[in-house]
């Protein structure tokens, strides 16, 4: 053979280094949205994370069970007629510890991404924004619903072994159910809106807690203020703007609960419309910001 | 004081503080606090019982603690997780004036984004009435430093110092608070209203704990977590993200 052909002939040898295309199943949108929600979750209480991360999800999950746990102790030791906590109050009652696991772990599931690069990584795979956004914002709110849930769990199944009455403690669970899944949602919403604001992690969970903490610290003063006042309209309204009194407003007005206003002078069923509205006007309004956020791969 | 204080540090200090995102959550927080104050003023005239709700169960209780946390953990926080404190380290300075001026720096962002609202909204209230609004704001000042102090330690300790400040300040402080008595001792937002109590009118402010001892905690705290924190930043080990 001449020299020219036989290198004209290894020209193209030299690149095929044997890799071969995959022409298997390809899973898809679906299953990498699956997979981004099934992660997100565990991560939220520090599974498949280090053993540090671990501490402080699975503390504040403990926290939150543990009152309940007395309460039932208590109620079947003292033979009680009902819960001495209602399944709509407990929330509120904890939502210090529910404010800190969410200001903990709404800022560890998005703002690392942004910090270390990895949502043009996300990008450049089947998925798009919005199923990014929809995976995170589901995964956020389902550990807050575990988490708000669980003791509610706990208070049923007590309730039912002091042999309360089934019908009533079923519908009053159902909707102190109902009314933790509100609240999941609008604190996973708001909070992955500020989270995902900041590649910070420390500042993001600054943020989270002082959005939820201050309003409630200035919505309560205020209230108490009205109160002194026998402002009894004004109290009410100024629920509106703080997370949590928006939940207290929405279940006393609509799920049988007893307001934690002051003077317990909650919003009337009126008035409890425009706490809807405002709740899931609030819940849509910050899935589409975080839509909005990641509409630039870049960032 | 010169060999405690760095101007180049504190400037880069400044700067870390008070950048663009960071210091829109610090003008936001006191500017609730005076739209509030606003707010009740035209609501319900000037009244000294309302002043005192005010800025004693909104300025003082939750807005001082949550200032002091961004200021305090984000002066020294955010260069540890990033790693960037090594080449701060690396230079000839000593680790003690780095806390030093790191703790002034804090203390004085604290101060100036909460002691000042905190006496623009007691004159916004109810005008001084039985010196409230100095007193309050005495008691944010105190306070501040003393959160400084303890929150720029916690900076140096723990990687999660922004969720353990922020445990301190709301749940000991608050629940723990209105719960157990003894709790109510070891809070420095009961130190600093045993000086506001001193300031105000007889009985217009009340505090758990006695003047003598509060000025001795807060002054012990203050000087004890300083010291340590410069003592903890000897000995850095930089941890890489979990």
């Amino acid at each position: 053979m001449p020299p020219e052909s036989a290198t004209q002939q290894r020209a193209d040898v030299i690149h095929n280094i044997g890799y071969r295309h995959y022409d298997g199943p390809r899973l898809g949108r679906a299953y990498a949205r699956r997979s981004l929600f099934s992660q997100s979750l565990r991560g939220a209480y520090g599974l498949g994370r280090s053993a540090k991360s671990k501490v402080a999800p699975m503390l504040l999950a403990a926290v939150m069970c543990v009152p309940a746990l007395i309460i039932v102790a208590v109620a079947v030791t003292t033979k009680a007629n009902e819960l001495p906590v209602e399944y709509t109050r407990y929330a509120i009652i904890m939502q210090a510890v529910i404010g800190l696991y969410t200001a903990a772990q709404a800022p560890q599931s998005v703002s690392r991404d942004l910090r270390f690069k990895t949502i043009p990584l996300y990008f450049s795979r089947p998925i798009e924004a919005a199923d990014y956004v929809t995976a995170k914002f589901a995964a956020m709110a389902s550990a807050l619903f575990a988490l708000t849930g669980a003791p509610l769990v706990i208070l049923y199944v007590g309730a039912l072994l002091a042999k309360l009455d089934f019908a009533d403690q079923t519908k009053a669970f159902a909707q102190g159910l109902v009314s933790v899944l509100l609240l999941s949602l609008l604190f996973a919403g708001i909070s992955l809106v500020i989270a995902a604001l900041t590649p910070r992690r420390g500042f993001g969970v600054a943020a989270v807690i002082a959005v939820l903490t201050i309003s409630y610290g200035a919505v309560s003063t205020l209230q108490a203020i009205a109160w002194d006042q026998n402002n009894t309209d004004a109290v009410s309204w100024i629920g509106l703007f703080s997370p949590i009194t928006i939940i207290d407003g929405v279940q006393t007005a609509f799920l049988g609960a007893e307001s934690a206003y002051p003077g317990g002078f909650g919003p009337g069923t009126g008035a409890g419309l425009v706490f809807l509205l405002v709740l899931l006007g609030l819940i849509a309004g910050s899935y589409g910001l975080l839509l909005r956020r990641y509409r630039k791969v870049g960032l | 004081m010169s060999s405690l204080y760095h101007p180049t540090v504190a400037r880069l200090t400044y700067r870390a503080l008070l950048g663009r995102r960071r210091a829109l959550i610090l003008f936001s927080l006191p500017g609730l606090l005076l739209v509030i104050a606003v707010a009740v003023r035209a609501l319900s005239g000037a009244d000294d019982q309302t002043a005192d709700a005010v800025l004693g169960g909104f300025a003082l209780a939750t807005m001082v603690p949550l200032i002091g946390v961004i200021a305090g953990t984000g002066a020294i926080g955010p260069e540890i997780d990033d790693g960037s404190v090594v080449y701060l380290l690396a230079k000839p300075v000593k680790r003690p004036t780095i806390i030093f001026t790191k703790f002034i720096v804090a203390t004085g962002v604290t101060v100036v984004f909460s002691a000042l609202p905190t006496l623009l909204a007691g004159y916004i209230l109810n005008g001084n009435g039985q010196q409230l609004a100095v007193a309050y704001a005495v008691a944010a000042t105190v306070a501040s430093i003393t959160y400084g102090a303890m929150f720029l330690l916690l900076g140096t300790i723990t990687r999660h110092a922004v969720i353990v400040g922020l445990v301190y300040a709301l749940v000991w402080e608050s629940l723990f608070g209105s719960l157990v008595g003894g709790a109510r001792d070891l809070s420095v937002q009961q130190w600093s209203l045993a000086l506001a109590q001193k300031v105000a009118d007889n009985g217009a402010v009340t505090s758990e704990v006695g003047l003598p001892a509060a000025v001795l905690l807060l002054l012990a705290v203050t000087v004890a977590a300083t010291w340590y924190a410069g003592r903890k930043l000897r000995t850095l080990t930089l941890a890489g993200e979990e």
